[in-house]
């Protein structure tokens, strides 16, 4: 059957069974994803280090009136959560998808047996799973070496996190989706992000902010105000869970019609 | 396992397609049948319509008209199994920066059913000792080198290389050359795209010349060279005087022009034997005498009216 081919060299063919393309590829981005220290920091560990560092003001560790009885670094730690969430969200997912389509990357995976969407998705996850990591490490260090309470309503915070998380993500992804080159997408996503910050009470604690900008913030994605209620309060608002999840399922079909492979 | 016994089977057979982008019209009427085993060319002068006639059938564009089959798979409806077989090399797609080079290969390796050893690979194309360097430290011809490799890793039945030796030096080109020549040795189809004469002349069996959007001509690099008339060119210093039609009497000349001292004869066939026999029983030497043969260059140009380069 081979007689044709006899003279050529044996063929070069696999010792091993090769392994599963997904799992690869999320191991592969993991990878590069954790060769950006810089990244890694602010997304997983700035909130819980700002934190530290607020708590280390002894004047900032004294109940106050001005935060309904609380101290201000429990009235302030559910707004830095913003942080990790909105630079992955809105800067790293979007400017890393705006540039891998800029550079050809997702045309070459389209040119294999895998789809490219497949490297959306695992993009997707790794952000997910880093705002997840970092959201828990802030929670252990406020609850165990700042000795904030723990979340009153888990199952609440857990909600919020995840519909807020999302809602942000979408956004992201809707920028990646519209904004053509990887430079632009970056400036946008920054715009977006400092947005967030603003209304989620990150740069001014809510306490300085018009009670107008306080209550748009309620609903500004990853409506921290949500996180604050299910920490420190009676738990999240449903209203603001709807609006995160319409957000969340809006921008996603935005992204899905408008995305680009190239 | 291999094919290799059904004899004369195209393996890539592309009939009247048509492809436009808005106004622009990038292929007109490309019709095409690649052979089993055979290194096919696809030679056009950039923006002929070259790339978009292999982006179609790589399956990465759809069509506008016409049909391609592709291992009897059509590119579109039978995305996931043609990539399995199809190897694929992209004119300017990046990789992630910081992705290294033996994680590329792994990387690529782990999308297909039986790919190639990463390390032999590697070793082929002069990569090893690049294996932990980081895609954006690569020079141009590493990525290159790097992008075949990934084009050959699933082991491919059918490797399609656009623009293959761009970027690369003139060793490596003839290095990339040889690898491509054992490819074949060991039964994939090639198909390569290029604007590189002397790349075609050297490597193809066959060449598709396309210009503007159609096929102008598909022959061996020597059948295209042959079509052309006056394909030699005679040129010497006579030692006496003689009148033309001496030399334009015989068959295999077509014409004679004076160029002061000089003669240049234009011509085909055995044309240096019947030239200088002939003056020779007329007693005239032909001093300064050289010949020149015609190239895959000259017949492109001759097919397209102008030259491939720029």
């Amino acid at each position: 059957m081979n007689e044709l081919t006899s003279v050529a060299p044996p063929p070069i063919l696999g010792r091993r069974r090769p392994a599963n393309p997904l799992v690869a590829l999320a191991v592969a981005e993991a990878r590069l994803f954790l060769r950006d220290p810089v990244t890694v920091l602010l997304a997983a560990a700035l909130p819980a280090l700002i934190l530290a560092g607020l708590a280390a003001v002894p004047a900032l560790r004294e109940p106050s009136d001005l935060f309904g009885g609380l101290r201000f670094t429990d009235y302030f730690a559910p707004a830095l959560l913003a942080i990790n969430i909105a630079v992955l969200g809105l800067q790293n997912l979007p400017t890393g998808l705006a540039t891998y389509r800029e550079k050809g990357v997702l045309r070459r995976f389209s040119a294999t047996p895998v789809r490219p969407s497949a490297v959306l998705v695992v993009q997707l996850v790794i952000n997910v799973v880093t705002a997840a990591v970092g959201t828990a490490l802030m929670l252990v260090v406020a609850v165990l070496v700042l000795d904030v309470p723990a979340p009153r309503h888990p199952i609440g915070f857990v909600l919020a996190f995840l519909l807020g998380t999302s809602a942000v993500f979408a956004l992201g992804l809707v920028i990646a989706a519209l904004v053509p080159r990887a430079r632009l997408a970056t400036g946008i996503g920054t715009g977006a992000f400092m947005l967030t910050q603003f209304f989620s009470g990150v740069y001014l604690p809510k306490f300085l902010l018009p009670d107008v900008v306080v209550r748009i913030g309620e609903f500004v994605p990853p409506a921290t105000g949500a996180f604050q209620a299910a920490w420190l309060g009676d738990g999240p608002a449903p209203s603001q869970l709807v609006v995160m999840a319409v957000c969340a399922v809006t921008a996603t079909a935005v992204a899905a019609r408008f995305f680009r492979w190239e | 396992m291999r094919r290799s016994t059904i004899i004369d089977m195209s393996v890539i057979e592309v009939d009247q397609l048509h492809k436009r982008y808005g106004d622009e019209i990038a292929v007109h009427d490309v019709s095409l049948a690649v052979e089993e085993g055979e290194i096919f060319g696809i030679l056009g002068r950039n923006g002929a319509g070259k790339t978009t006639t292999v982006e179609c059938i790589e399956g990465l564009r759809a069509p506008d008209r016409g049909t391609i089959s592709v291992l009897g798979l059509d590119p579109q409806r039978d995305r996931t199994e043609l990539r399995r077989v199809l190897g694929i090399q992209l004119q300017a797609s990046e990789l992630p920066d910081k992705l290294r080079v033996g994680e590329a290969v792994e990387l690529f390796a782990s999308f297909y059913p039986v790919p190639a050893k990463p390390r032999e690979l590697l070793e082929r194309w002069d990569l090893e000792a690049k294996r932990n360097t980081a895609f954006a430290n690569l020079s141009g011809g590493q990525k290159q080198r790097l992008s075949i490799a990934l084009a050959l890793v699933g082991n491919p039945r059918v490797a399609i290389l656009d623009e293959l030796t761009t970027g690369l030096d003139p060793q490596a080109r003839r290095d990339a050359w040889e690898s491509i020549e054992q490819i074949r040795r060991g039964g994939v189809t090639v198909v390569l795209v290029t604007h590189f004469m002397e790349e075609a002349e050297r490597l193809c069996d066959r060449v598709a010349v396309i210009d503007a959007g159609r096929v102008v001509a598909t022959d061996t690099p020597a059948g295209l060279v042959a079509r052309l008339s006056g394909g030699q060119r005679l040129r010497f210093r006579p030692s006496t005087p003689f009148i033309d039609t001496v030399l334009t009497d015989l068959a295999e000349v077509e014409s004679v022009r004076r160029l002061g001292p000089q003669v240049e004869v234009s011509g085909n066939g055995d044309l240096l034997h019947a030239v200088t026999s002939t003056l020779a029983r007329h007693h005239v030497v032909p001093a300064d005498l050289r010949l020149k043969q015609a190239t895959l260059d000259d017949a492109f140009v001759a097919l397209t009216g102008r030259a491939a380069e720029s």
